[in-house]
């Protein structure tokens, strides 16, 4: 009874964003007030109807409610409780709902948060997102129903893969749905410019948080994932350039372009046609991820049913919102008399504008590594697949530029700056980085050449935004305050730097051996000895397993005992690798199991794997960077600056 | 020519410029680093002949896995249904990786022994990726062998 009451819901909802998507838009564009006062009730019904049904699908897991299909097989009477909430977003069916559900209540904040905006404007936004809802609601309605029922009920579930028992995972998808989803409100935004005709730069500076925030909620999203990833598939990679997780990372990169053109559009007025295209463009990825994600056209290390209706309704989706949206860019993009305040060959603007073409064009790059096999396979060129190779190669080529100039943006002036200033100030540091990176070169056991790149990308970032702190901070006293925009960025970019140790450390650094062990022998690796004593069976929840127990010794001393395990999940009999890491901040041990070779000897792999934490702690700094930006104060004064474009920054910041 | 437009001239022979490189670039790493599949079966026939790294994509033949005792040397045959290749491997299997299973391995052909560098099997055990099951398909239908998977209801790891 339950479920048909979640599948009405459902379809309420469905008609309710119809709704929200059909009278605000034609009252903004005709002017009826009554019209355009539907969005926000219509948003505040929607996100209750919608998480109403997500309640009645967990409720369905929690208690085991093996009549529902979908629960049926993604849920098992022996799972642990905690994973029966998270098994609700464990497949297609539920992840879809999550999706609504992190829509509506985008929308429902977009509702309550929006007070300072016209009404013409607030209708178009939600009005947008309202239509996005209604092509969601709609797939799921009708090819991903959750609440299908099985009848007679199962008398046991098929449970979760047990890939996805895991505390990561329990927020990776929400987080990265957070991500893509966010990027409707910029999305929403740059549509309902286009139908107004004009791009207030005051609007512009009410999106940015949102642009900022949804982006730092991708970062998160992401790097649970590479983490999860690292750890749960028991090879020790973090990044495999597989089209799932490229899926993710083209709206990252858009996106990142995105937040630097909406700084420069909201400062200065310049690049606003392009800002809008970004924004229709870093929506349209995470669209477009969906599809590649969902319609399992692409063949991954992940798993993805392949059901051809699904992927024909995202297609579908997918052309009417891009084909829509570049339509009425094309019809309607602002004219280029209208371009902002001029600027010269060096600036902040030009080195901003190199940013974002560095940017978009690694996106294209991935895009293009992605879709191609596709595209051959269309063209019936034969069955590929595209390399991590060919990502690393250009992702390095594109990367290396965009390093380099980071530390310019900062201190460089709007509009018009020498170039002999900012290469003052940042040679000498320029100098050490140097100096650093030649001795890391000689230090490094292994890969001296990514160690030094390493540390030389990672010193130059660290030391010119550092540089750019203490300017603004001196400054502080002739009444410069350093905003939250600021610390935002100056964290953001230090992100960069914390990552680039990690990425390229960990890949020169890493050391790693496979081998067949028997009980009582030792692997000797980068000064530590790894002692194998032996597997054991044991007994966990909703699985079996071989539990390994390796003695670390370092030095001849005793270091760590690790526990690599085996396991067999007693529902569908599949096996998984639980890997042992030992964490530490300048490297992590990382040990797995391999298979049984009999007479009690395991085949073993050993990694020692240096920095490899830097990875993520970078990310976290730049999700804490897109955090601290969307606080700060400036983007809430959006009613009180009422004078147009471009409002009311100080003229060119001098910035010592 | 006036500066503006030959500031603008320099500025569009400037991003010709770039774009070339940027493709030539493009397209090398991708004619470098991708990897076509082939079935036994169009091994043998020497469709793959040119390719000196692909991937080999089948079923791991049933009775066919061994391995060298004590050591993580492997041998088992890939099978289309039509013919079987033999493998050589060095290393930690996956763990999905089984008999009768489908298998996706990289790697190049040495003396009629194809020696893979990784080997792909998936997460799901009634998934078969579906490149491997199209070329397949064929085999299946002539010789009469269950059909691959794919449209079962998968689950999902990310």
């Amino acid at each position: 009874m339950l479920g048909e009451i979640g599948q009405v819901a459902l379809i309420l909802a469905l008609l309710v964003s119809v709704l929200q998507a059909a009278l605000p838009l034609a009252g903004a564009q005709r002017g009826v007030a009554p019209w355009m006062a539907v969005a926000r009730p219509a948003a505040y019904a929607q996100l209750l109807l919608v998480g109403f049904a997500f309640v009645i699908l967990t409720h369905g897991f929690v208690t085991q409610d093996f009549s529902l299909l979908y629960v049926a097989e993604n849920s098992n009477s022996l799972l642990p409780v905690m994973y029966r909430y998270t098994a609700v977003w464990g497949a297609h069916e539920g992840s879809l709902l999550l999706w609504a559900l992190i829509l509506a209540a985008w929308t429902g904040a977009v509702a309550r948060f929006s007070r300072s905006l016209p009404d013409t404007v607030i209708a178009r936004v939600l009005g947008v997102m309202g239509l996005v809802s209604a092509g969601f609601l709609a797939f799921l309605i009708f090819t991903s129903n959750p609440f299908l029922r099985l009848l007679p009920a199962a008398a046991e579930g098929r449970d979760l893969n047990p890939l996805l028992q895991d505390p990561g995972m329990i927020i990776h998808p929400p987080m990265l749905y957070l991500g893509y989803v966010g990027f409707s409100v910029p999305f929403a935004f740059a549509i309902a410019a286009l139908l107004d005709g004009k791009i207030d730069a005051r609007w512009l500076r009410w999106t940015r948080p949102w642009t900022n925030v949804a982006w730092a909620f991708l970062t998160l999203g992401i790097a649970l994932g590479s983490w999860w990833a690292y750890y749960e598939l028991g090879w020790g990679g973090w990044w495999f350039w597989d089209p799932v997780e490229n899926a993710s990372f083209m709206p990252w990169l858009a996106g990142a372009a995105l937040l630097h053109s909406q700084a420069v559009t909201e400062k200065r007025g310049s690049f606003r046609g392009w800002t809008l295209l970004l924004a229709i463009a870093t929506f349209s990825l995470s669209l477009l991820g969906t599809f590649l994600v969902r319609s399992g056209v692409l063949t991954s290390v992940h798993a993805f049913a392949a059901d051809p209706a699904r992927g024909l309704f995202i297609l579908i989706f997918l052309g009417i919102v891009v084909g829509g949206s570049l339509l009425l860019y094309a019809l309607k993009a602002p004219s280029s008399e209208d371009a902002g305040k001029p600027f010269d060959l060096f600036s902040r603007e030009t080195l901003l504008l190199a940013n974002n073409l560095l940017l978009s064009t690694a996106c294209a790059m991935v895009l293009l590594g992605t879709l191609y096999p596709l595209l051959a396979d269309a063209l019936e060129l034969g069955k590929i697949s595209v390399g991590p190779p060919y990502f690393a190669l250009m992702f390095v080529l594109l990367m290396a530029p965009l390093v380099l100039l980071l530390p310019f943006g900062p201190i460089t002036r709007w509009q018009r700056e020498q170039v002999s200033k900012p290469l003052a100030m940042l040679l000498p540091w320029a100098g050490l980085a140097i100096a650093l990176a030649v001795v890391a070169y000689f230090m490094a056991p292994q890969g001296p050449l990514k160690v030094a790149a390493g540390v030389l990308g990672a010193a130059w970032v660290l030391f010119g935004t550092a540089r750019f702190v203490w300017t603004r901070v001196r400054s502080q006293s002739n009444g410069q305050r350093f905003t939250a925009e600021m610390l935002g960025m100056t964290l953001a970019h230090f992100g960069v730097a914390v990552f680039l140790v990690g990425a390229l450390l960990t890949e020169g650094l890493t050391t790693q051996r496979e081998l067949a062990v028997a009980k009582g022998q030792t692997v000797e690796l980068g000064g530590y000895s790894f002692r194998f004593d032996g597997a054991a069976h044991s007994q966990g929840p909703n699985y079996e397993a071989d539990r390994g127990t390796v003695t670390v010794f370092k030095d001849g001393k005793p270091f760590t005992v690790m526990h690599p395990e085996k396991r067999a999940y007693t529902s569908g009999g599949q096996v998984m690798t639980e890997a042992a890491i030992a964490r530490g901040v300048t490297r992590d041990l990382y040990v797995a199991l391999g298979e049984p070779l009999g007479e009690g000897s395991w085949a073993l792999r050993v990694h020692i794997k240096p920095f490899v934490r830097w990875i993520w702690a970078g990310a976290l700094l730049m999700m804490l960077g897109g955090f601290v930006t969307a606080t700060d104060r400036r983007f809430r004064r959006v009613a009180e600056a009422r004078n147009p474009l471009p409002a009311n920054e100080p003229t060119p910041e001098p910035a010592r | 020519m006036n500066p503006v437009r030959r500031r603008r001239l320099l500025w569009v022979i400037a991003l010709v410029v770039a774009a070339g490189i940027a493709t030539t670039l493009v397209a090398m790493a991708l004619q470098r680093n991708i990897a076509y599949l082939y079935t036994p079966a169009e091994v043998i026939r020497g469709e793959a002949g040119g390719q000196a790294r692909f991937r080999l994509g089948g079923m791991v033949a049933a009775d066919s896995f061994k391995r060298a005792p004590g050591s993580l040397d492997v041998t088992f045959r890939v099978t289309d249904g039509d013919a079987q290749m033999p493998v050589k491997y060095t290393g930690i299997l996956p763990d999905l990786f089984r008999e009768k299973q489908a298998v996706v391995a990289t790697g190049r052909m040495e003396g009629g022994v194809f020696v893979a560098e990784t080997i792909l099997a998936k997460h799901d055990e009634n998934y078969m990726p579906k490149e491997v099951a199209d070329k397949m398909g064929m085999a299946h239908k002539k010789h009469d062998v269950a059909a691959p998977g794919g449209t079962s209801a998968a689950q999902e790891a990310k």
